[in-house]
């Protein structure tokens, strides 16, 4: 059996690699991406304890973070769709104005 | 007593007519204000008769309760105050009712023939009436604490009335500084309401007179009802103008003349003697406080005396004679024969609201002009006013048996009996007072006319013309002018006889009762002597200023000018007012200037506002940079604040 603390490394990992996406990318959907490693990067240690500890409670937390995560990429994506629009650019260092 | 149920509608009914003036009165037309001007205050003279006819000293006095007001702490208990809503009517609150009703009535009949051309003509009414109302509340008042709202309220119709011509600069500032003066007396007024408060636990007159009453006078030295006393004195001299707080008098003749006449002659001014009377229970145990009343008193007798000699303006006169009769009705206080201070606060009403409303009518007829030296001559073109104004100038220079003689003699008689010092100078008051009255009624009415004179002796009733003001020859006063002074005119001849053989004083013996210091009844001799003594100064004041003003017009130059230096002095009003200034207006300019202004406001206030708000943007400058609008900077700093979270966490964890 793999150690749980493998498992948290390489969920430790995955999150960096999400954080260091999110601050050092310029492009909304490579951002946005990075923040969907995040998510399952904490999912992966979520239904790691779950399996380590042999209770559900992870596992269901997952199913919520799925939730929301679709949630938040249909708003997201639909948000991204109109800055393009408007915009013409996918650079966040272009996008820091509220009003046009 | 059947009528009394009535007594809360006498100052209410003025009240009304000021209400329904102030705020309709722009709109309506003149004739609707004069009615409403003229009847609230007609009725509430009608139901002040009407009570007085069926007044019985049997039972007196009578309170009126109309509602409760203060009440506080629990009954039985010590702590226990209350003031009410609650009129009190004895003698002396039924004498000043009559005097305040009937003169304020017919100076309000004189003011619309007065005012009829001024702009703001509803607005005259509205603070006279208004003036009404506070002047009954104050006389009417059943405790201390109404009278001083009263007391307050007739100072703001004052101030408004004096500087009812507020575009022009002195009257708006005489305003204030009646007002100012006026508070530095209240402060010494209320000082001792709180005194009585504190002792005495009410403000009630039956309350604290009931109390006040098994104390022994108070002749070993100074105690608690001389200091009650005195402070209660400070207030009526902010408001009756003695001295020290005489200054603003002269200034309010700034007002309109039947403003002068009814506020600043005939009733406010008297306030401070009502008020002294009313609370004789207090002064009579208190010696020293009586002393110093019936000082000032003589003081301010003689000292306004002397200056009204030297004054041009006709209204100015006036005004010093208002405050040397008024020293003259605390000189009777001050000894004690309240009931002769009361008396002469009646006939002085009669004859000097006769001679402010005559000198209006002169001043109406000369155009507005109110220096003497330029009027001269007129008792030909407006006979009906000096007639009045004749017998008003008897009447206040002793002359039997006119009202001013009666009441005068009566002061004097009391004075000689508790120190002839006190009779000396009141006797030399009363010849300067003959001296400067005829001098006025001479320089104004004897002689060749000195005004302009734009058209010929034909043309001269043309001059009767409405708004024709200032031009052609003086001419007489309209009827409504006329009437109240004929009025006041045939009070001024008989309104001294109730004082024969001190009738008026038996009357308010229920009030004042037995003066504790044994009257000498018996000095009959003396009291003819002293009569005649007066009634010679009387006309020696007369004679002299006869031979001065009109067989002898060059010598006032002459005595004027070998007096030199002293009569410099005298005509400027013994520099009062400068020194006045000088010592404390200036003091107080200079340091609300520096200290106030420059230290206080700007330094501290100002610099504190100003300071925080500064450091405020000072941070919000730096902290603004936060909020870029670049997302990838949100990013860093959401991460740099979950890495100081995670940092946290990992050192608590580490130090448990």
């Amino acid at each position: 059996m793999v150690p749980l603390s493998y498992y948290l490394v390489l969920s430790g990992i995955l999150f960096a690699c999400g954080v260091t996406g999110f601050l050092i990318k310029r492009n909304i959907i490579t951002i946005f991406m990075s923040i969907e490693l995040m998510l399952n990067g904490v999912n992966l240690s979520f239904v790691a304890f779950a399996a380590h500890w042999h209770t559900l409670s992870g596992q269901v937390f997952v199913f919520f973070v799925m939730v929301v995560a679709a949630a938040e990429a249909a708003v997201g994506l639909a948000i991204i769709i109109s800055v393009y629009r408007t915009r013409e650019t996918l650079n966040v260092d272009q996008v820091n104005l509220l009003k046009l | 007593m059947t009528q009394n149920p009535y007594l809360w509608l006498i100052p209410t009914l003025p009240l009304a007519g000021a209400a329904i003036n102030g705020f309709l009165g722009r709109r309506s037309s003149k004739k609707a204000v004069t009615t409403i001007a003229l009847v609230f205050p007609g009725l509430a003279f009608a139901l002040a008769l009407k009570i007085a006819l069926g007044f019985s000293s049997a039972t007196a006095p009578y309170v009126f309760q109309l509602a409760h007001w203060i009440r506080s702490g629990s009954i039985g208990l010590p702590n226990y105050f209350t003031a009410d809503f609650a009129f009190y009517l004895d003698q002396l609150s039924l004498v000043m009712l009559l005097v305040v009703t009937g003169v304020g009535f017919l100076i309000h009949v004189y003011s619309v023939g007065y005012m009829s051309d001024d702009p703001s003509y509803y607005r005259f009414f509205t603070y006279l009436n208004l003036f009404m109302f506070f002047m009954l509340t104050l006389i009417l008042a059943d405790n201390y604490l109404m009278m001083f709202v009263g007391w307050e309220g007739v100072g703001l119709a004052s101030y408004l009335l004096i500087g009812f011509w507020f575009t022009k600069d002195s009257a708006a500032s005489a305003g204030k500084k009646a007002f100012i003066v006026n508070r530095i007396g209240d402060f010494g007024f209320l000082i001792g309401l709180f005194l009585i408060i504190q002792h005495f636990g009410s403000l009630n007159f039956t309350d604290v007179f009931a109390k006040v009453a098994p104390l022994g006078v108070e002749s070993s030295g100074p105690g608690l009802l001389t200091a009650i006393g005195i402070l209660l004195m400070v207030g009526a001299c902010g408001k009756s103008a003695q001295i020290p707080l005489y200054v603003w008098l002269p200034d309010a003749m700034e007002g309109p003349t039947p403003v002068s006449a009814l506020i600043h002659a005939a009733t406010m001014v008297t306030a401070g003697v009502y008020m002294v009377a009313r609370s004789h229970v207090i002064f009579e145990r208190a010696p020293i406080a009586l002393t110093v009343v019936a000082i000032i008193g003589t003081l301010t007798a003689l000292f306004a005396a002397t200056i009204g000699i030297t004054q041009t303006d006709i209204k100015k006169v006036l005004a010093y004679s208002t405050v040397s009769q008024l020293g003259y009705m605390f000189v009777a206080c001050g000894v004690g024969a309240f009931s002769a201070g009361i008396f002469h606060l009646m006939t002085h009403a009669f004859f000097k609201g006769l001679l402010f409303l005559g000198a209006g009518s002169v001043i109406h007829a000369v155009g507005g002009e109110q220096d003497m030296r330029k009027m001269g001559g007129l008792k030909t073109y407006i006979p009906t006013t000096f007639t009045v104004m004749l017998i008003a100038t008897a009447a206040i220079a002793g002359i039997p048996p006119l009202a001013g003689f009666w009441s005068k003699d009566e002061i004097l008689w009391k004075a000689f009996e508790a120190n002839p010092a006190y009779w000396v100078i009141g006797a030399i008051t009363a010849f300067i007072t003959s001296f400067y009255m005829f001098r006025l009624l001479f320089m104004t009415f004897w002689g060749d006319y000195k005004g302009i004179q734009v058209d010929d002796h034909g043309h001269a009733h043309a001059a009767h013309a409405h708004g024709d003001h200032g031009h052609g020859e003086p001419h007489e006063s309209p009827m409504v002018m006329l009437a109240p002074l004929m009025v006041l005119a045939l009070l001024s001849l008989v309104g001294g006889l109730v004082g024969i053989h001190h009738g008026f004083g038996h009357f308010l013996e229920p009030v004042f009762g037995e003066f504790p210091q044994a009257v000498t009844e018996g000095s009959g001799n003396t009291e003819w002597l002293l009569m005649g003594i007066s009634v010679l100064f009387s006309f020696g004041g007369l004679a002299l200023a006869y031979i001065l003003y009109v067989s002898k017009p060059y010598l006032p130059e002459k005595i004027s000018t070998s007096l030199g230096s002293f009569y410099d002095a005298v005509v400027n009003k013994y520099y009062v007012d400068e020194i006045y200034a000088k010592l404390f207006v200036k003091p107080l300019v200079d340091g609300s200037n520096s200290i106030l202004w420059q230290g206080v406001d700007r330094k501290v206030i100002d610099d504190s506002v100003n300071n925080a708000a500064d450091s405020a943007r000072h941070v919000s400058d730096e902290v603004r940079h936060m909020q870029s609008g670049n997302l990838r900077s949100y990013a860093g700093w959401i991460a740099a604040g979950a890495a100081v979270l995670i940092a946290y966490m990992i050192w608590k964890g580490i130090r448990q």
